[in-house]
């Protein structure tokens, strides 16, 4: 039986000329500067594996778990090799390959990707229960009492990092079908992720109140569920395609303009369900359709000529680059000029803004002494730029960073360049008159 | 062939057994360097740590007659760093320290495992430079840019590696140390060993340390690109300025087919319609290089070009340079094989020499992209085909048999910067006649008589 890599296009393994152009980018070849921890080496390995002289055993394994997949490369890469790719068909590789699981892997990965992000209302009942947790501030005795260590050693390191859940849900803050004041120019729908959705259901929020300040009449499906991007990154094709029918059916493409997420890492998956579907003739089209609109928020906002707010707040602002939306979804100057737009806001460049900061989906959880060495260089540099605000757009960016400041003390907060865009929209309708809105 | 247990425990005692590389996952990513079409599956991969340990590695191997490939970065485009089958790969990445800049001398002095683009950026701190600036320089090392005697985008107006070595430490094949060269700007006490050393792709020694020249860092400089209908204009234009006594630090050239990849990759608004185009630099004094960009322009409009850009910022000009410096590896989007040239003929000829690869390509239906650094002479045409199609392949090698002939004719060379290596092996006696073959050969016993240092490069 031929494993994914096989049945890859093998002149996508070809297309990788081995020049190295990519080794400087990589975060994991400059930690250890070993050619099997940087892109070519890797790419050499999946070939390897296709061409039979190499088995996908356990050190393969281990390597493609310790690659981040920030897609750095990819970048760097004059060729244009396909790395998202093959790296996904390299980790579906290992999980077919039968390797021998640890029992506490098994329910992991059934528990979290068979289960939790395939049915959102599972996923909300559990986000449901940690609200209460914390929210009666359970959490502080069970850490006071020791009681973490009954955990296993995986979630005990875990458990002060587990997302604050949001006060309410998106769809309780957001309603299925919102209208700007003025007529409406473009008709858009607005995913609200599954980690957005219960963690930063505030982000999503501010999402939508942009866009109906800029004439987009909004429609936001409730409980959205998972795009699959998660499933895709780690090894599950045929949960991440389910996924992706479930949300074509949910959101027809040709009932927009526009379908916007405002989540670097579901965006930059999102936008390639033709290849996530491919072979599926039922679907084709509408996978097409889909990728065609796909727009992250600030790239929409640019397109469409974003209305600079009349009102601001004086900050100086910083911007981490989310890995998939900069090399996933090469959306690079948009975030910065809709910061820059903002009146009072002072915009500095974050040395190494476009380096991974360690979050890398469930990195943090598989990889821990890698992601800390990362998110420790990311606070280092973060700290330098003496910003108020650290600006950025992935909720994986956004827990991770803000765990890291708030561990060394670095009085610095994290938002979305959304957030701050519509505090500045609410500043100014707090400083108009009232009627004024309904001119334009 | 893998190394025994013995063997790869004995090279953990010289290095550290974490240093020491033998499991296939490990070792296979070492299998190749930049060239297309070549691997093999070395034995063991070591780390030294500095001078001494390469020294130990290499007595060992000498003892136990294990062949030793010494490695860089691996970016070399003429396979001279893929291993042969079970030798030890002595890779210098971790020797990669700066430890001196003179600024009252001008010199530099790295370890052999420094990445070019770092001195450069040392030797900037005080308000010095580097100049040879190959296209890999973020990633290739000074060791292996002194082992190929690498040029680069400014060759035209300073010179290649070569240039800027005034010494060298080195680990003969018997684990000899010995230093090469001073800081002196003149030294004539005896034969100039270092210069043996300089492009002698690991078959001879293997550089660990090396002091390096450095220039002031130009006042000035000005960026443009002249574009062009027919590639033949683009160099007669390379000569023209020539003749005209202006020497610019960089003329490179781009075909169609490159010009096309390159957009594609760096979207820097190359013209994607025209046939070929220049990008030219000039440096120096404020005054002259405004007078000197000025003429260069007006030569390029007269030979023809159909406009001239000049970069309006140091952000542009730099994009533009980063830009012609993936060509090479953006040619690689079109198919998925590149076999990549570097024939270099006397700059009268390149005109002939253009049109020729271009006819040749035409006859046996291949598909070619040309780019090289025009000023220099130095052409790198590119086939674009697939390594798994053995008839397109055969004429890619009658193509290139056919390329190499008319060089030779013309008083060139088969290879300007990237060294015989492997891929180049077939040519090297027909371009230096049997004389000089011997010659080199007897050089190479001389200093490694049992064949252990980087076997069947170069020679057979
Ligand atoms: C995209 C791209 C662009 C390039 N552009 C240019 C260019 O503009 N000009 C140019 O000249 N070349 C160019 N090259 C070729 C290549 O980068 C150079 O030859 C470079 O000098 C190789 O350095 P390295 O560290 O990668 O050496 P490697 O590839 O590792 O080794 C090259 C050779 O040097 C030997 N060697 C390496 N280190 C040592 C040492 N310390 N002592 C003794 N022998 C040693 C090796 O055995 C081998 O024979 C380019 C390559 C790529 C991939």
């Amino acid at each position: 039986m031929s494993g994914p890599l096989q049945q890859l296009d093998y002149s996508d393994l070809q297309q990788c000329m081995h020049c190295g152009m990519c080794l400087p980018t990589c975060p994991t070849f400059d930690a250890t500067k070993r050619e099997r921890h940087g892109p070519r080496g890797r790419i050499a390995l999946m070939r390897a594996v296709a061409d039979g002289d190499l088995v996908a055993g356990r050190e393969f394994a281990d390597e493609m778990s310790y690659c981040l997949g920030c897609l750095a490369c990819q970048t760097a890469c004059p060729a244009g090799v396909d790395y998202a790719g093959l790296f996904e068909a390299a980790r579906a590789e290992v999980e077919q390959s039968g390797l021998p699981q640890t029992p506490a892997r098994v329910l992991w990965r059934a528990l979290t990707l068979r289960f939790l992000f395939m049915r959102p209302w599972a996923l909300r009942i559990v986000a449901r229960v940690l609200r209460i947790y914390q929210k009666t501030g359970l959490d502080g005795w069970v850490r006071r009492l020791g009681l973490t260590r009954v955990l296993p050693a995986d979630l005990q390191r875990l458990e002060p990092q587990t997302p604050r859940i949001s006060a309410c849900f998106s769809d309780e803050c957001i309603a299925e079908e919102e209208l700007p004041e003025g007529p409406a120019r473009y008709r858009v729908a607005l995913l609200t992720g599954c980690v957005q959705d219960i963690a930063f259901s505030n982000i999503n929020r501010d999402t939508a109140d942009v866009l109906l300040a800029n004439g987009c009449r909004v429609h936001t499906p409730a409980a959205q569920g998972c795009c699959g991007s998660l499933h895709g990154h780690n090894g599950e094709p045929g949960l991440a395609a389910e996924l992706a029918r479930r949300m074509l059916d949910r959101m027809p493409p040709e009932n927009y303009d526009a379908i916007i997420t405002n989540a670097g890492g579901c965006g930059a998956h999102l936008r390639h369900y033709s290849r996530v579907l491919a072979g599926d003739a039922e679907y084709a089209a509408r996978a097409a359709e889909w990728d065609r609109k796909v727009r992250d928020i600030h790239e929409w906002l640019v397109e469409i000529g974003c209305r600079k707010p009349a009102a601001g707040e004086e900050a100086v602002v910083t911007y981490h680059e989310s890995c998939h939306l900069a090399h996933g979804q090469k959306v690079v100057k948009q975030p910065r000029e809709i910061l820059k737009s903002i009146p009072g806001v002072r915009l500095v460049e974050l040395a190494e803004s476009s380096w991974c900061c360690g979050s890398a989906g469930v990195y943090s959880i598989t990889q821990p002494e890698q992601s800390g060495a990362l998110l420790k260089r990311k606070v280092g540099h973060i700290a330098a730029t003496g910003a108020r605000f650290l600006a950025t757009s992935n909720p994986g960016c956004h827990l991770q960073v803000a765990n890291g400041l708030r561990a060394a003390g670095v009085p610095v907060d994290v938002v979305q360049p959304v957030t701050l865009l519509a505090r500045a929209y609410r500043a100014e309708r707090a400083e108009k008159p009232v009627g004024a809105e309904r001119k334009h | 062939m893998a190394l025994s247990e013995t063997a790869l425990s004995e090279l953990a005692g010289l290095v550290g057994a974490e240093n020491v590389l033998w499991r296939p996952e490990d070792i296979l990513p070492y299998g190749f360097d930049g060239t297309a079409a070549l691997k093999e599956r070395p034995g063991a991969v070591v780390f030294p740590a500095d001078t001494g340990q390469v020294a130990a590695v290499v007595r060992w191997a000498a003892a136990n007659r294990v062949p030793v490939v010494t490695r860089g970065s691996g970016t070399g485009l003429s396979g001279g760093s893929v291993p042969s089958g079970g030798c030890v790969v002595l890779c210098l990445v971790r020797m990669d320290r700066i430890l001196e800049v003179d600024p009252n001398n001008l010199t530099l002095r790295a370890q052999a495992g420094a990445i070019t683009l770092k001195i450069d950026e040392a030797a900037g701190v005080h308000g010095l430079f580097y100049p040879p600036d190959p296209g890999s320089m973020k990633i290739s090392t000074i060791g292996g840019n002194v082992a190929e005697n690498s040029g680069g985008l400014r060759g035209l107006k300073y010179g290649v590696t070569r240039d800027y070595v005034m010494g060298l430490e080195v680990v003969m094949a018997d684990g000899r140390v010995v230093r090469l060269g001073n800081a002196c700007v003149k030294d004539v006490a005896g034969y100039s060993m270092k210069d043996l050393f300089i492009g002698s792709e690991g078959t001879l020694g293997i550089v660990t340390e090396v002091l390096l020249k450095l220039l002031p860092r130009p006042a000035a400089r000005r960026t443009m690109l002249a574009l062009y209908d027919r590639m033949e204009d683009a160099a007669e234009t390379v000569s023209a300025i020539i003749a005209a006594k202006i020497i610019p630090c960089t003329l490179e050239f781009l075909d169609r087919r490159t010009i096309q990849c390159v957009e594609d990759y760096a979207k820097v608004g190359l013209p994607t319609d025209c046939a070929a185009l220049l990008l030219m630099e000039t440096d120096g004094h404020p005054e002259a290089v405004r007078d000197e960009a000025a003429r260069m322009e007006q030569i390029a409009r007269e030979r023809g070009a159909r406009a001239v850009r000049v970069a309006g910022s140091v952000e542009e000009a730099q994009q533009l340079a980063t830009a012609r410096r993936s060509a090479f590896s953006a040619l690689a989007r079109m198919r998925p094989t590149t076999i990549l040239e570097d024939v270099t003929v006397p700059r009268s000829e390149l005109a002939r020499m253009v049109a020729y690869i271009a006819e040749i390509a035409d006859r046996h239906g291949l598909q070619v992209g040309t780019f090289g650094h025009m000023g220099d002479g130095n052409l790198h045409p590119t086939f674009l085909t697939d390594e798994r199609d053995t008839e397109e392949m055969r004429k890619v090698h009658l193509a290139l048999d056919e390329i190499v002939e008319r060089t030779l004719e013309l008083g060139g060379t088969i290879t300007g910067e990237h060294g015989v290596g492997l891929a180049k092996k077939p040519w090297l006696r027909r371009q230096l006649g049997d004389a000089s073959y011997e010659l080199m050969k007897q050089v190479r016993v001389a200093l490694d008589p049992a064949g252990l240092l980087n076997p069947g490069k170069i020679f057979d």
